[in-house]
């Protein structure tokens, strides 16, 4: 393993990763809420946000699915070390990262009926992301909320899943808001 | 009329405070050190180890004397402490066959390569109360003996080479953990080792004698029983090649049971399987008995109906927190659960005095 | 299967010794060697847990037996070298120093590490293992036979 694969790490892992938790954490509860994360630095192309929700939620008990545009060695060796957790096909992952179009939807796991949490966390990387767009409605939102949402098809129809399905985290830079499957998107 | 209730808290602190002097008893008496309870009372760590699935003999001496020596308690204190730590992963297997014995003795092969090592055993003690301890009495010194050096195969390895046992299938190398996705039957062999090694030594012990009794007897002998430390060792990813990262000490009993035979298979001894934390030769023992009854489908023997042979029932039954939990919340509130109880049972009296006065 | 010899041996070695040794031993042997080498923490000390495996029957397939406390650490030198540490049991203090001494390991001072710690926990370790073999042998049963019938 390069020495880069080992910095970039949470200088003070119980505080930061708490920080980042919270703002993860509000991210999914008010869904369309955009939220500043920090803490970790990871190789590029990850952006800050992603690196930061992957060092706070993965462990040995989470497979990762790295999208193509994202599977590099140095990523992979960050990840492992920072986290410990392993790297999976779509089939087989807790979380997935990568580009919207790169992301193969229907592989992923939306859970069972007797385990609905079963099912995948998509960490979809963003060139903007802003409050135009897409409205949101749903628990967690007082009226609607708008969120640039990169495609609306897919996400109603994951919507109509409930209460299985996907729950996604979309990321720019060291921006992050969240849509779970719960939010009706138009 | 009953009703729920809020408070307490007063109470509840000055139970605590009460506790907490209780555990300490007489002041007059020196009070008990970690360091003293995980050297003098090391049988009782083993178990709060075993049971607790986690090996560590400070946290678990610490945990015996918060627990006031309920070893239960104990090990309830061990298992909230153990889902705290986050997981790094998962070792190698341990090489049982490289373990330094302190102990290996066989019952069914008198002259096994490697020799018969009693060990710190209480076996062929006469189990008469040692007054002497009660007065501190020094201990004399341990007689010695040259080193052997000979190699300690296990004894099971000279019958698998004459294919006179059954060998033991293989298995994916991460196996399921029951600490992490809920135990869903039937369990495979690897589930059932893991809920056998950390359940009740009191209840696995009494399921292991009821197969010695007669219920799905199995004939068990100990081939091997031997205890001693092992060196655990890891894959870290950083490195890219494992290293060791401790050492345990662990009892492990295989024992050797009869087999008839099967349409497909020449008659073969059968083996159960007994590996725990610590120096624990009860449960270890009574872990094999009880995973060789338990084993009956592969094996292609009939159900006898015996508790042994139930893995529902040894597996949801086995573990002590878990019983514990169940058992000891009914002493809680349950005021309006019970109101509930009450006003039902006036009602049926109310009505069936009512009749009983319509019939008069 | 290669049967050219393990580059890590000596790295694994020492890795293992250190995981091992007595923490007590480990801090007064650091405190004599007296250097506290420019350093930055990649991975800051941290407890957690590892699970420990065994084999059914020995042999068979692998299954949980319970885990043990490990504590870990990794540092980079001012020079770039780079220790880690997997160390058994909860301290930190342990885990830093073991990772420090992985990381001296690897540069100049290594003869002087080797000579004044690892040596020493060595002959420590190997004297304790030694003592209770020798009474386990001690232990050891000698069988005479009374009888021995031939029908």
């Amino acid at each position: 393993m390069q020495v880069t694969a080992l910095e970039g790490g949470f200088g003070n892992a119980p505080i930061d990763s708490a920080h980042a938790f919270r703002g993860v954490m509000n991210a999914m509860a008010r869904p369309g809420t955009i939220h500043d994360l920090a803490g970790a630095t990871p190789p590029a192309p990850l952006s800050v946000a992603a690196g930061v929700v992957l060092l706070t939620l993965c462990d040995p008990d989470t497979p990762v699915f790295l999208a193509p545009s994202r599977d590099t060695q140095a990523l992979r060796d960050w990840i492992t070390f920072h986290t410990g957790a392993p790297f999976s096909g779509p089939d087989q992952a807790v979380f997935a990262v990568g580009a919207w179009d790169e992301l193969p939807l229907t592989s992923f796991p939306i859970g069972t009926s007797q385990y609905p949490d079963r099912s995948t966390t998509l960490i979809v990387e963003l060139p903007a992301l802003d409050n135009t767009g897409a409205t949101l409605r749903g628990p967690g939102i007082a009226e609607s909320a708008q969120l640039s949402l990169p495609d609306l098809a897919p996400l109603q129809g994951n919507a109509t899943l409930f209460p299985l399905g996907l729950d996604f985290m979309f990321t720019c830079q060291s921006r992050l808001a969240a849509l779970p499957r719960t939010t009706k998107v138009s | 009329m009953y009703v729920a209730v809020k408070g307490g808290e007063k109470a509840i602190d000055n139970a605590h405070a009460w506790l907490a002097e209780e555990r300490r008893g007489d002041t007059a008496v020196a009070a008990l050190s970690v360091a003293q309870i995980r050297q003098q009372l090391a049988l009782a760590v083993n178990r709060v180890m075993a049971e607790g699935s986690l090996y560590d003999p400070d946290l678990a001496a610490l945990a015996i004397k918060q627990a006031r020596g309920d070893l239960i308690e104990a090990i309830f204190l061990i298992r909230a402490y153990r889902t705290t730590l986050p997981r790094f992963g998962g070792s190698a297997p341990v090489d049982t066959d490289a373990m330094v014995c302190d102990r290996r003795v066989s019952a069914t092969f008198k002259d096994a390569p490697g020799g018969q090592v009693l060990g710190p055993t209480f076996d062929y003690t006469h189990r008469l109360l040692d007054f002497k301890l009660a007065a501190d009495g020094e201990v004399p010194a341990v007689p010695q003996a040259p080193i052997q050096t000979a190699p300690t195969p296990h004894i099971m390895s000279f019958l698998d080479r004459e294919d006179l046992i059954q060998s033991e299938p293989v298995g994916p190398e991460t196996p399921p953990d029951l600490t992490r996705t809920p135990l869903e039957l039937p369990a495979d062999r690897a589930l059932r080792l893991q809920a056998l090694t950390r359940g009740d030594e009191g209840f696995i012990l009494g399921m292991a004698y009821s197969t010695q009794r007669g219920y799905a007897r199995n004939h068990a002998f100990v081939a091997e029983l031997r205890i001693g430390a092992v060196a655990v060792e890891m894959d870290i990813p950083e490195l890219g090649f494992a290293i060791e990262i401790g050492e345990v000490t662990l009892t492990e009993c295989e024992t050797v049971n009869q087999f008839q035979g099967s349409k497909t298979q020449p008659p073969q001894f059968t083996r159960g399987y007994g590996l725990v934390f610590g120096m624990t030769e009860r449960k270890a023992i009574s872990m094999a008995l009880v995973d060789r009854a338990l084993r009956w489908k592969e094996l292609g023997e009939d159900n006898l109906g015996a508790p042994a042979q139930d893995e529902e029932f040894v597996l949801y039954h086995a573990d002590n927190i878990q019983a514990t939990g169940f058992l000891e919340h009914i002493k809680l509130p349950h005021y309006v659960d019970f109101q509930s109880e009450l006003e039902l049972i006036r009602k049926l009296r109310r009505e069936a005095q009512t009749m009983q006065e319509a019939a008069q | 299967m290669n049967m050219m010899i393990d580059p890590n041996t000596d790295r694994k070695a020492w890795m293992g010794l250190l995981a091992k040794a007595c923490a007590a031993d480990l801090a007064r042997y650091w405190e004599r060697f007296g250097a506290m080498p420019d350093h930055v923490l990649l991975r800051a000390p941290e407890i957690g847990g590892v699970m420990v495996r065994g084999r059914a029957g020995a042999v068979g397939a692998a299954f949980n037996l319970g885990e043990m406390t490990v504590t870990r650490c990794s540092v980079k030198l001012a020079d770039g070298a780079v220790g880690h540490a997997y160390v058994q049991g909860r301290d930190k203090d342990k885990a830093l120093q073991a990772a420090l001494i992985d990381a001296l390991m690897q540069t100049a001072a290594a003869p002087q590490i080797e000579a004044r710690i690892l040596a020493p926990l060595r002959d420590t370790i190997a004297a304790v293992k030694a003592t209770r073999a020798a009474k386990a042998a001690a232990t050891k049963v000698e069988f005479f036979t009374m009888m021995r019938g031939e029908d």
